[in-house]
């Protein structure tokens, strides 16, 4: 049973999901990530989704609910490379992410991380609204 | 019956040249041919060709029109209507090609069946009929390359008002015309999500200057396109708000969420450049003169 990776760098733990997401794989997901999170102490998570084609009503529930499970555990989560198709299936499906700050590329995700951790500037714009 | 009729075949055939020769005066006497918008060979070609193929199916079942000896003549008027919609006729020109017909046709008829009024009234009242069918084919034909040429203007009307523009590297504009409706709403934000994936945008400004009027279903489309942006990582602002649609919004109740607005396309610049840390300032020599 394959499981995908969690990756940790530094503070940060990296998800990135490089295959087609099936049920099972993203309820292991959300127990290896929350599990990892409070084991490591991780103060910021960035999942990349850039590989993802298509998502199913359970699978766009299942990645907003790990991301918001990650900001309950204090870890500021990041939302990497979301496809225009998935973007528009979420917003069809009604799930908005709020709460989950987002960005275009893993680099740029890696520096609002770093940006959030930097203390004063604390969260960024998008992550407020 | 099937004698009858094949005695419009045989007329047909008979004075083929006569009134191929007749019909074309008759066209030219009720307009069709002095606007030069169709030449008389070309006239005189069209209604040759129509005589022989009606003749050609007049052999057959004369009664049902939507039989395969007709199908040659039917493929033939409608490819004459959509010529005519391409050179501007008019819907009742057009019928006119067919109807203007009967004048010479039923010349004939009297000339053969002169001494007996009962086979001309039959035959009279065939070819009536035989002929308004024809024409009403005719006019369905018109109205149906008619609909074809509208509904290819709404498609290349839909792509055209929906053009994605780089403002700055990094800041996308939309400018949005006329009415926003669901299908209109979908293909805008495909082709700006998939603009901000290719040039990695950060920023996308959706300018609603040209859309004459908001109401709840344009603003959830709205809000879905700015979502949907969010989603991916991309800010988004809204501007060109005019002061009647900001009243608008107000009155029915739409909540933007924490949306930027801005009121002109300038100012949504303007805060775009200083969120990506662009800094504008004017030349002192530009200042002085």
């Amino acid at each position: 049973m394959d499981r995908i990776p969690i990756l940790r760098m530094g503070e940060f733990l990296l998800v990135t999901i490089q295959v087609d997401m099936h049920d099972q794989l993203a309820v292991s997901l959300q127990d290896d990530l929350t599990a990892k999170i409070v084991k490591t102490g991780a103060k910021g998570v960035l999942i990349d989704i850039s590989a993802l084609e298509m998502v199913d009503s359970f699978i766009g529930r299942m990645i907003a609910n790990i991301s918001s499970m990650s900001s309950v555990l204090d870890a500021h989560t990041v939302v990497v490379g979301m496809q225009p198709a998935v973007a528009i299936t979420l917003v069809e499906l009604g799930l908005s992410l709020r709460g989950v700050t987002t960005a275009l590329s893993v680099d740029r995700g890696m520096h609002l991380l770093r940006r959030a951790m930097g203390g004063e500037e604390a969260a960024d714009v998008r992550g407020q609204e | 019956m099937a004698i009858v009729q094949s005695q419009i075949a045989d007329i047909l055939k008979k004075y083929e040249d006569d009134l191929v020769a007749e019909w074309v005066r008759e066209l030219k006497a009720s307009g069709s041919g002095k606007e030069s918008r169709i030449s008389e060979t070309e006239l005189f070609a069209q209604a040759k060709e129509f005589i022989s193929l009606l003749q050609k199916a007049a052999q057959g079942d004369g009664q049902n029109t939507n039989g395969p000896e007709w199908r040659a003549i039917t493929n033939f008027l409608s490819e004459v209507s959509k010529s005519r919609v391409m050179q501007g006729f008019a819907s009742d020109e057009t019928a006119t090609f067919i109807f203007s017909f009967k004048k010479p046709l039923f010349a004939r008829l009297r000339t053969e069946f002169g001494h007996d009024a009962d086979a001309l009234a039959d035959e009279t009242w065939l070819t009536t009929e035989l002929l308004d069918k024809m024409g009403l084919l005719t006019v369905r034909a018109f109205q149906r390359a008619r609909e074809e040429v509208i509904n290819r203007q709404q498609e290349e009307l839909l792509e055209l008002s929906t053009p994605v523009v780089k403002l700055w590297s990094g800041i996308l504009a939309l400018p949005m015309i006329g009415t926003l409706d669901s299908a209109r709403t979908q293909i805008v934000m495909e082709s700006l999500l998939q603009s901000i994936v290719e040039t990695g945008s950060e920023t996308a400004i959706i300018d609603i200057t040209g859309v004459p009027t908001v109401d709840t279903l344009v603003a959830q489309h709205l809000l879905k396109t700015v979502t949907a942006i969010r989603l991916m990582g991309a800010d988004c602002i809204i501007s060109g708000v005019r002061p009647q649609i900001a009243q608008t919004i107000v009155h029915l109740g739409v909540d933007l969420q924490g949306v930027t607005t801005k009121a002109t396309l300038a100012d949504a610049l303007a805060i775009a450049l200083k969120r990506s840390g662009f800094v504008i300032t004017r030349d002192a020599v530009a200042k002085r003169s």
